[in-house]
C-alpha cells in the first residue's frame, strides 16, 4: 500500500522512527525540534512505547544508554545547544558501543545563538563532539522523503555496527512541510541484541555488562582497535551521495541539506544558460563519500563547497581532492539561507563568465 | 557440619578493590544478601558508578551497566522503563550522587521511577584522592579543603535523604549506617525494604549508607568507624525519612 502524506518534517521523522521499531524516546525541549518530541509524547503510547520528558538533554542521553543497554530500539532528538549537552553520553555510548539513533535538527551558532537554520554542526558531529576516539555514522537528508527514508534504515545501521547514528537535519528540514511516503528500508541482516543488560533469566544465565571502561592500556588499545576496525567497515559500506549533472560537470558544488536544495535551484538555472555546473551532494557525512569524488575528478576543474557555517565540510572536501583542483567556498551564516542567485554569482564567477 | 556463614551467591569470588578497613565493601555484601534472599538475581540490573564503586560491574553476579558519573539514576530509568519486569538499582558515591548527578536522582526520584538507589555516603571523593564532597563536614579538611571546610566559602553539606523526602515520587527513602554490627543488621533490613517495594511497584526507593574513607580520612579503620559515629551521625541522623507505608518522619 502506498500511501503519502503531507507531514511536516519533524513529525515525519518522528513517525518514521516509530515505523521503524522505535519504541522509546528520551527527550528534552528546544526549538526548533519540539514537534518531535511531542509528536512521540502523543504516538508512543499509541504503539505500546514509552516517551520520556527529561530533566536535561544530560539526563536524556543517559536514559537512551541504559535503555539502548537493555536492547530497545531508542531515539532521542534536540537542536544544537542540546547536542552539546549530550556530547557526554554520546561518546559513552560509542565507547560501550550501543546502538541508538540521535537526531540534531540544528540551529545557528555558537552558544545560545539562534533557532533559524544552520550548519555550524558540522565539525562537532563528523569529528567527534564527545571525548576519544570515536565515530558517529552521521546522515544529512535534503528532504522530508529522504528524512525518513534515512531515520529508518539509521536504526539498521546502528544495530548492525553497534554505533549511535546522527541524523543532522536543520530547522528548514524541521519546520518544513511536505509529502512522505512511508516504506522499508533495504531489508539487512541484523545481530541478535545477545549482550543486552536484560536479567540473566533473559539470556541464559550469562552475565551481561554494557561498559566503557578499559583500565588496562594494552586492553584499552585493543578495544579502539577494535572500534576502528568496526569504522574501516563502514567507511567501505555505509557512504552515500547524489550526484546531479555530473557526468560533464567542470565546476561541482559541494552541498548537504538544505543548502543542497537551494544549489540544484542555482545549477537549473546555470544549466538553463549552458554551464557545464554539477552537484556532489553528500549524504553521509560520515563516512564522507571518497568514492562519489572519484567519480566526479576526471572532468571536474573546480569545487565550490556552500555551506551555511564559515567553512567546515569545506575542509573534508579539501582532503579529499588533496590539492588536485581548487576548491573554493561560499557559506551565510547566523541563519541566512544563501539564494540561488548569490550561489550562481559565486559560480560564474569561478569559471570565470563576466 | 552446618554451613552458617557463606558468600552471598550474588557476589562474584572476585577480590574486590577496596582499601582495607572501607566499608564499600560491607555495602556489596549486603545488597547481594539482598537479592539472594529475594531470590531475584536473574531479573536484576545494577547501574554502577563512578567513584571507588566504578568496578562495581564485576562483584554483582547479574546484569550491570557502568554510568557515566552522575548518570546513573537516568541510565536506570532507560533500562527499567525497558525491562519493567527488571530490578534495577544504582550504587553511587556522594560526589557521584549528590554533586555532579544532583538533577539525576533528584529527577528520577520525583518522577517515581520504580528503582533502587544504595546511596554512599562517605563525605569524601575517595576515588580522585580525597577532595571535597558535597557532604564533607563543616571542618573537615580534605585536598580541596586544606584549611578544613569553610561554611562562608565552600558551603554546607547537602542532606539528601532529608531533601529528596520532601517529594511525593518516592516510597521510601532511609539513612542507615555500617559502623557497627547493629546497624549493619538495619542496613540491610532497609536495603530490603527498598528492594520489596520497588518490586511492589510501591515507587523510587533510595537508602543512604553512611560509610567510611580510611584512606582519605588519614584514619585507622577503627578510628573511621567512630568517626561515623562521632561527627557523621549528629549531621546525618539516621533514620527512614519516608515510607508511604508507615507515613512521613516528623
Ligand atoms: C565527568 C567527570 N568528572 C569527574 C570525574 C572524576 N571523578 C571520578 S570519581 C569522582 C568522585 C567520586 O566520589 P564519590 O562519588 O563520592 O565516590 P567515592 O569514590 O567516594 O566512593 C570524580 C570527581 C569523572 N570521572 N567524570
Ligand atoms: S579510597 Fe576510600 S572510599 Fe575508596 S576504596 Fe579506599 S577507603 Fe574506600
Ligand atoms: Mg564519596
Amino acid at each position: 500500500m502506498k500511501q503519502r502524506v503531507l507531514m511536516k518534517g519533524n513529525e515525519a521523522i518522528a513517525e518514521a522512527a516509530i515505523r521503524a521499531g522505535c519504541r522509546f524516546f528520551f527527550g528534552y525541549p528546544i526549538t526548533p525540534q519540539n514537534e518531535l518530541p511531542e509528536y512521540m509524547s502523543r504516538r508512543l503510547p499509541e504503539v505500546g512505547g514509552t516517551f520520556v520528558q527529561a530533566e536535561s538533554e544530560v539526563s536524556a542521553i543517559n536514559m537512551v544508554y541504559g535503555a539502548a543497554g537493555a536492547g530497545a530500539r531508542v531515539m532521542t532528538s534536540s537542536s544544537s545547544p542540546g547536542i552539546s549537552l549530550k556530547q557526554e553520553g554520546i561518546s559513552y555510548m560509542a565507547g560501550a558501543q550501543l546502538p541508538a539513533v540521535i537526531v540534531n535538527i540544528v540551529r545557528g551558532g555558537p552558544g545560545l545563538g539562534s533557532i533559524q537554520p544552520g550548519q555550524g554542526d558540522y565539525f562537532q558531529s563528523v569529528k567527534g563532539g564527545g571525548h576519544g576516539d570515536y565515530r558517529l555514522v552521521v546522515l544529512a537528508p535534503a528532504n522530508l522523503q529522504e528524512a525518513v527514508d534515512l531515520v529508518t534504515e539509521a536504526f539498521d545501521i546502528a544495530d548492525l555496527y553497534r554505533n549511535p547514528v546522527l541524523i543532522l537535519g536543520d530547522g528548514l528540514l524541521g519546520q518544513m512541510m511536505e509529502p512522505v511516503e512511508f516504506r522499508q528500508s533495504t531489508p539487512r541482516e541484523l545481530p541478535a541484541k545477545d549482550w543486552a543488560t536484560t536479567g540473566l533469566c533473559n539470556h541464559n544465565g550469562q552475565k551481561n555488562v554494557i561498559n566503557s571502561l578499559v583500565l588496562h592500556a594494552i586492553d584499552l588499545e585493543a578495544h579502539n582497535i577494535h572500534l576502528q576496525e568496526k569504522y574501516a567497515l563502514i567507511k567501505v559500506a555505509e557512504q552515500k551521495a547524489e550526484l546531479l549533472h555530473c557526468d560533464d560537470a567542470e565546476l561541482v558544488v559541494v552541498a548537504y541539506g538544505s543548502t543542497a536544495r537551494i544549489v540544484k535551484t542555482a545549477i537549473a538555472q546555470l544549466r538553463d544558460q549552458g554551464h557545464r555546473v554539477g552537484l556532489l551532494r553528500p549524504i553521509s557525512l560520515w563516512p564522507f563519500p571518497e568514492d562519489a569524488f572519484a567519480k566526479v575528478m576526471p572532468v571536474a576543474k573546480d569545487f565550490l563547497c556552500v555551506e551555511m557555517s564559515a567553512g567546515q565540510m569545506v575542509e573534508d572536501v579539501k582532503l579529499v581532492v588533496n590539492g588536485a583542483r581548487p576548491v573554493h567556498f561560499y557559506g551565510r551564516m547566523g541563519g541566512i539561507v544563501p539564494t540561488p542567485n548569490e550561489i550562481a554569482t559565486q559560480v560564474l564567477q569561478i569559471m570565470g563568465v563576466k | 557440619m552446618v554451613k552458617v556463614f557463606d558468600c552471598p551467591k550474588s557476589l562474584t569470588d572476585m577480590p574486590t578493590h577496596y582499601c582495607p578497613g572501607c566499608t564499600h565493601g560491607i555495602i556489596h555484601r549486603l545488597i547481594a544478601e539482598v537479592i539472594d534472599e529475594l531470590g531475584i538475581a536473574d531479573k536484576a540490573v545494577g547501574v554502577a558508578p563512578v567513584g571507588c564503586a566504578v568496578l562495581a560491574y564485576n562483584y554483582f553476579v547479574c546484569d550491570m551497566q557502568e554510568a557515566a558519573h552522575g548518570r546513573a539514576p537516568a541510565v536506570a530509568t532507560g533500562i527499567k522503563r525497558v525491562v519493567p519486569e527488571g530490578v534495577v538499582f544504582t550504587y553511587q558515591g556522594d560526589g557521584d550522587l549528590a554533586s555532579i548527578g544532583c538533577a539525576e536522582i533528584v529527577h528520577a526520584a520525583a518522577r517515581g521511577e520504580l528503582i533502587t538507589t544504595v546511596f554512599v555516603n562517605n563525605g569524601i571523593y575517595g576515588m580522585t584522592g580525597g577532595q571535597m564532597a558535597p557532604t564533607t563536614l563543616p571542618g573537615d579538611k580534605t585536598s580541596t579543603s586544606p584549611y578544613g571546610r569553610d561554611t562562608k566559602k565552600q558551603g554546607f553539606p547537602i542532606r539528601v535523604s532529608e531533601m529528596l523526602a520532601t517529594l511525593d515520587g518516592p516510597a521510601y527513602i532511609a539513612r542507615v549506617s555500617v559502623h557497627n554490627v547493629a546497624n549493619i543488621v538495619k542496613a540491610k533490613r532497609a536495603i530490603k525494604k527498598a528492594f520489596e517495594y520497588q518490586i511492589a511497584g510501591k515507587g523510587f526507593t533510595l537508602v543512604e549508607v553512611l560509610s567510611t574513607c580510611p584512606t582519605n580520612w588519614g584514619l585507622t579503620p577503627k578510628e573511621s568507624l567512630e568517626k561515623v559515629q562521632r561527627d557523621m551521625m549528629p549531621y546525618f541522623p539516621l533514620g527512614d525519612y519516608k515510607d508511604i507505608e508507615a507515613g512521613e518522619k516528623k
